[in-house]
């Protein structure tokens, strides 16, 4: 490979980088720019030292197969990233029981938080998102991705978001929108890098050789699409300055509340969970070889998830300036969908019918029936927190972090591990993964870890709602705010400890998957049992 | 424009052209004959690798 364009592009921007390092206008802008200007003068000096000069000819690749290579760096990608992502969670767990962990300015829980979240959600999730979708629209369109390079420009572009988002918050830079945590510069690179994937995607749908077009691309291209017009509302904003790192909201007071958790529920709706459902049509039908249960009840599963997720986003405001027809809209539209979520949940379970033996047999099936199965749960979950007599005593506590994480751990971490089990022998010809047994402990040390944390912050959230609420017969709060903090110590030892059984699955994982990726096969006994054998007749 | 007139659109004709669109295309997944061409869409994930 050349490089050509992208050593002369990232060469000039390392250069920007440098001058934006020099002149930026405070102190935060300026430590941010050194970041840039070092990875990208990282990434010249790798792209340098890896050019070649020989013909073109000698080097084309085959143009007429599918583009996996991009494939195969995000599945590495998703991986590495989980695991940092879920390692930050364990630490920022042991913050919230053990307060001394708070390492002052960089590592204290406010800036690690934000850490957390991101690597999970973006980090994790944007990188399994973006490597199934485009491992998806090729086999299902047979068509090889659009746009070339621009398929490259998209992986690395994504990936020096996270690492600008991430360095970001450490420093202290942050707008202090939830799930949306980077500067204004930063949203600007985004949403670059996101009219990239759009092209990438479209394009490939349109160079399409199968007439239809798969369901699973109808999730992903309206998660694509949403999330691009999510990311640029939520984020309009005024720099102070064009070499500065603060911004202000172009909303005020309640308008930008609600235009942050319209992003915000939409980001679990589009990111986490429209882009996911387009990885369960895909590769729960692979992996156990079946066609979809319903595939027009998938179309109505769309179209309704569409139409009523889009409206849920007031339930994050209950009880508080919005006003009372806007929060009764979003608890009505949230509750409405139990509906597609419920449908999609059975299409993706029934997928499954004539084959249940496969929940025992195949360890990654197992997997992605857990994903669906915590998919129904936390969309049921969800819907009955957002009806106000509910949330009354489930907000701000922690029941919403449980709450969050069944949907995360179980549904979106889930149903990724699942897929990424499923490509990565394909992408690298191999004939199976290195260990189906390690699959089944990472199933249960997931699980279990699921169990924990959850079932924990039920608990713990149903007692801060009710000691917060609990008043005496002179009309007296009970408690103070210090003693339902002192209360929940032990919960947050045990989440913590959920966490870690979580982080020990991916862990195993990531080993089974670099084991097989280098091409060793684990000797072991079919899972099952073997097969009895046959007597032959006297 | 004004806030009013956007609201007052958005709670009449907005919400019919969204009511419509969305039976429309649940009427339009489960319109006769569509079974064979679903069956057919569903097995396009099956065809090759």
């Amino acid at each position: 490979m050349r490089h050509d364009t992208a050593i002369a592009g990232l060469g000039s921007a390392t250069f920007l980088a440098l001058l934006a390092a020099a002149f930026g206008q405070d102190e935060l802008f300026r430590s941010h720019m050194w970041v840039l200007f070092f990875v990208l003068l990282g990434a010249v000096i790798v792209l340098l030292r890896n050019t070649s000069f020989s013909p073109a000819s000698a080097q084309s690749e085959d143009r007429s197969s599918y583009m996996d290579k991009p494939i195969r760096y995000g599945s590495i990608a998703t991986m590495f990233w989980g695991v940092v992502g879920l390692l930050v969670g364990v630490v920022v767990a042991l913050q919230l029981a053990y307060p001394d962990l708070n390492v002052e300015p960089w590592f204290n829980f406010g800036r690690m938080r934000p850490l957390h979240t991101s690597a999970v959600i973006f980090a994790f999730g944007g990188n399994a998102l973006i490597a199934t979708s485009f491992y998806v629209v090729q086999r299902t369109s047979r068509a090889r991705l659009f746009g070339g390079d621009l398929v490259w420009f998209v992986f690395w572009g994504y990936q020096l978001f996270i690492v600008m988002a991430a360095t970001g918050y450490l420093l202290g830079i942050t707008q202090s929108r939830e799930y949306a945590e980077p500067e204004w510069y930063v949203d600007l690179w985004l949403t670059i890098v996101w009219v990239a994937y759009l092209i990438v995607f479209l394009g490939t749908i349109l160079k399409r050789k199968e007439p239809h077009i798969y369901v699973a691309n109808w999730f992903y291209l309206s998660f694509i699409v949403t999330i691009a017009m999510l990311h640029v509302v939520n984020n309009l904003a005024i720099p102070v300055s064009l070499l500065g790192s603060k911004s202000y909201s172009a909303f005020a007071g309640v308008q930008d509340a609600l235009t942050q958790w319209w992003y915000g529920h939409n980001a679990v709706g589009f990111f986490l969970t429209a882009g996911f459902l387009g990885m369960m049509y895909y590769f729960i039908p692979k992996q156990v070889n079946r066609p979809v249960y319903s595939y027009r009840l998938s179309i109505i599963h769309f179209w309704a998830l569409i139409f009523l997720y889009i409206w849920a986003g007031p339930h994050h405001l209950h009880y508080t300036a919005l006003p009372d027809w806007a929060q009764t809209l979003g608890m009505v539209f949230s509750i409405m969908l139990w509906m597609p979520s419920w449908g999609g949940m059975i299409n993706g379970l029934m997928t499954l019918s004539g084959a249940w033996d496969k929940i025992r047999t195949d360890p990654i099936v197992r997997m992605m029936v857990m994903a669906v199965a915590f998919y129904g749960m936390s969309t049921f979950e969800g819907p009955m927190m957002s009806i106000k007599a509910v949330n009354s005593l489930s907000h701000y506590t922690d029941w919403t972090i449980g709450h969050v994480h069944s949907g995360a751990l179980g549904w979106v971490g889930m149903i990724s591990f699942g897929a990424i089990y499923f490509m990565v022998p394909k992408l690298w010809n191999r004939e199976r993964l290195y260990s189906l047994r390690l699959v089944i402990w990472h199933f249960w040390l997931a699980t279990l870890g699921i169990v924990v944390y959850a079932a924990v912050m039920w608990v713990s959230g149903i007692m801060q709602g009710l000691m917060w609420r609990e008043y005496d017969e002179q009309g007296f709060l009970v408690y103070s705010f210090a003693e339902t903090v002192a209360a929940t110590h032990p919960y947050y030892v045990m989440r913590a400890a959920g966490g870690a059984l979580y982080l020990a699955g991916a862990l195993v994982m990531a080993f089974n998957v670099a084991m097989t990726i280098l091409g060793y096969q684990r000797e072991e006994k079919s899972i099952g049992g073997d097969a009895p054998a046959l007597q032959p007749a006297q | 424009m004004n806030y009013h007139v956007m609201r007052e659109f958005a709670d009449s004709w907005g919400l019919l052209f969204m009511a419509i669109f969305f039976v429309g295309a649940a009427a339009f997944a489960f319109r006769p004959g569509s079974r064979k061409h679903a069956d057919e869409a569903a097995r396009v994930p099956l065809k090759d690798d």
